[in-house]
């Protein structure tokens, strides 16, 4: 008799487990900018959760257990694409055994498929780093791809719950306006930084810069996904003798030995900038994000 | 002689999808499978004899690295969705043995990609799931070498032809439950038993997060292998066996590191039980041939951790201990040490890239009651398509 009544709690279990609460769309994200953008426009009708935070570097995620965990309850799963996840994403998604996500079906979506990518490599060689094949996906650092993504999502979203789909549509319409009201003023508040010359750690600000009209005069990183090397960092230091840099720019997840060795020496101030949504403190959302970065850019934060 | 044909064809593959990119242009090449290969040599060197384990059946490729430079398996490896249903993937290994190149399908098998309530089922020849590192590749390993308790008890890997069926909970801690019917082929199985359907496993697995900082997994696995006629040598005698193998396991994995990103420093601890309960009969093909009743149970375990302290820099410890049954000490020829056989490694190594590791290791061995010390400098580069970041 005992044996029966484990067997009925664990079934119960289960059982539980399999319905989403409240009958809420499941929506699993590569990166947290894509769990703060489907939380906007689907508000409690989902529930987001991302599988990198805003202190993770996104190159170097392992297909761990919890995450295959949530791939596999998942009604739709967002992520940037373009291989930038491709060392885990393509394993944790036929790891899952969750039909629904697998990439051409309605619940996979690659938020890069509705961007026009930058640096698209002319030669594809793994001697000149860890470059992207399909071009630089490090898209959120621009607004207004946000807005892009913001759009095919909602749609997503309406195909996917279409009882629901008047809620995301006002969602949507309510989101944009917002948007590109805060756009405008992001862009308006940068005016002065058009021009401007900084350096990075990585070549992941790339859109930003193409956004702002920032000028990168050099990264910390030899080579896209390698370490910066002292002799590379001398090299620097060398050039930027001449150089009016305003900034040396690194995200949250990254070493700052770096940043401030070439900042104690060329006296350019090392700062982080919030890459995505929960990289520093009052970046809790995606508008919360753009005021913090264009805040640091001008000297204001941090 | 087809052999011969095969990697001319995969460079062509390559250059074309090479050119295709660089063209931004869409021809048939685009749907070429996803390719790599792995390049994996050493250079050993032990104080005194190569250290040869006794007093146990092992078999499929057990053997300690030759002193010396060696190539462990040069891999091929081809995947791909077939379709919308199906994943396709297929591994080779080139192995040099004494100047002749002997070919090895390693892997070859689909995946179902769409089937419901969580299931999916994989079929062909395939690495089993059962334990911690049994599905991984020798170039996958955190250590130069197989732990002892896989040399020993399951030729190194089991891999045999068959099918395996998964299935995940649909539940916020991560559980899943498998099994796998196989031909019986492979050591510790032989002899394609009861129609070719000789061995079935089965392997639950529990794992999580605990904070943002830690991972786990735990497991469970089972083996149950009937073999006619399995062949493998006990010290310098062949010996074949008849009877049936029950492998038990346990494993456990933990990974630390700092607000869950690894890029600077990450530290993985990894161990695994295992025992091995055999019974049936032995046939010392010797002249002539003497068979006896066979009754033996064997275990060990291993532990490592390894700690990368600085970007591209990880160190490494291990520890592995066999406790042997007496099953074969009355055998004519047969030495069991009065000691259990161990061993503990160091490693050292170096990344330059994902694509890249090279490594330094030593081993103290201490096998039946004989001491000796190896040294390993290994490098193992892998070309072409990235490879899957594994938990």
């Amino acid at each position: 008799m005992k044996h029966i009544t484990n067997y009925h709690v664990y079934f119960l279990l289960l059982t539980l487990g399999a319905a989403p609460a409240w009958g809420q769309l499941q929506v699993f994200t590569c990166e947290p900018e894509w769990a703060a953008l489907a939380a906007e426009l689907g508000g409690d009708r989902i529930e987001a959760e991302s599988a990198v935070t805003g202190l993770q570097d996104v190159h170097y995620i392992q297909a761990r257990p919890s995450l295959i965990a949530k791939a596999r309850r998942a009604d739709l799963v967002i992520c940037t694409g373009a291989d930038l996840e491709v060392g885990w994403l393509p394993l944790l998604l036929r790891q899952a055994n969750n039909a629904a996500i697998q990439p051409g079906a309605p619940g996979f979506m690659a938020a890069t498929d509705f961007v026009d990518l930058l640096e698209q490599p002319q030669v594809v060689d793994r001697a000149l780093g860890d470059i992207h094949p399909f071009g630089n996906p490090h898209i959120q650092t621009d607004p207004r791809n946000i807005g892009r993504v913001a759009a095919a999502l909602s749609e997503r979203l309406q195909t996917l719950d279409v009882a629901q789909a008047e809620i995301y549509a006002a969602r949507y319409a309510d989101f944009s306006a917002r948007w590109e009201t805060a756009v405008q003023r992001w862009s308006t508040r940068a005016e002065s930084l058009r021009g401007q010359a900084i350096v990075t750690h990585h070549k992941s600000w790339v859109y930003m810069i193409d956004w702002l009209g920032l000028n990168e005069v050099a990264t910390l990183e030899p080579k896209p996904g390698v370490p910066p090397s002292m002799s590379h960092l001398a090299g620097m230091l060398e050039q930027l003798q001449n150089e009016d840099v305003r900034l040396i720019v690194r995200s949250a997840y990254q070493n700052s030995r770096g940043s401030h060795w070439l900042s104690d020496r060329t006296e350019i101030p090392a700062v982080i900038l919030p890459h995505t949504v929960g990289s520093v403190d009052s970046a809790d959302d995606l508008f919360g994000m753009f005021d913090v970065m264009i805040d640091v850019l001008l000297g204001l934060g941090e | 002689m087809r052999l011969i044909f095969l990697p001319a064809t995969l460079a062509v593959c390559l250059v074309q999808t090479e050119l295709s990119v660089a063209q931004g242009s869409i021809s048939s090449t685009e749907f070429n499978p996803a390719l790599s290969l792995i390049l994996d040599g050493k250079f050993t060197s032990y104080s005194g004899a190569p250290p040869e384990l006794m007093g146990v059946l092992q078999g499929g490729e057990s053997e300690p690295a030759p002193e010396g430079f060696s190539l462990s398996d040069t891999e091929v490896v081809a995947s791909a969705n077939i379709d919308d249903k199906f994943y396709g993937f297929v591994n080779i290994g080139f192995e040099l043995d004494e100047n002749e190149t002997e070919v090895e399908l390693e892997e070859a098998w689909l995946q179902t990609l769409a089937l419901p309530g969580g299931f999916s089922v994989k079929a062909g020849r395939l690495f089993s799931d059962i334990g911690y590192l049994n599905v991984r590749h020798a170039h996958a390993w955190d250590f130069a070498n197989a732990p002892l308790i896989y040399d020993a008890f399951l030729g190194t890997s089991y891999a045999d032809t068959g099918v395996q069926v998964r299935w995940i909970a649909p539940l916020d801690v991560f559980l899943e439950v498998g099994g796998e019917i196989m031909s019986g082929d492979s050591f510790p199985a032989g002899g394609r038993a009861d129609s070719g359907t000789g061995a079935h496993t089965l392997f639950a697995r529990l794992g999580g997060d605990a904070g943002v900082s830690n991972s786990w997994r735990v497991g469970v696995s089972f083996l149950a292998a009937d073999s006619i006629g399995r062949e493998s040598m006990l010290e310098l005698t062949r010996v074949g066996f008849d009877g049936n193998t029950d492998v038990t396991m346990f494993d456990f994995v933990w990974k630390w590191a700092r607000n869950g990103n690894p890029r600077d420093r990450n530290f993985t601890l990894v161990g695994e039980y295992l025992r091995r309960d055999e019974k049936g009969a032995l046939t010392l093909l010797s002249q002539p041939p003497l068979t006896v009743a066979y009754d033996d149970d064997q275990s060990g375990f291993y532990l490592y951790g390894t700690y990368q302290f600085r970007p591209q820099w990880r160190v490494g410890a291990r520890f592995d201990q066999l406790s042997l049954g007496k099953g074969l000490s009355g055998l004519p020829g047969v030495a069991v040490g009065s000691s259990d056989p161990g061993r503990w490694s160091f490693m050292l190594d170096w990344s330059n890239s994902e694509f890249s590791r090279l490594r330094f290791q030593i081993d103290s061995y201490d096998l039946n009651g004989r001491s000796s010390t190896g040294f390993v400098l290994q490098y193992v580069m892998s070309i072409g398509a990235h490879g899957a970041h594994t938990f």
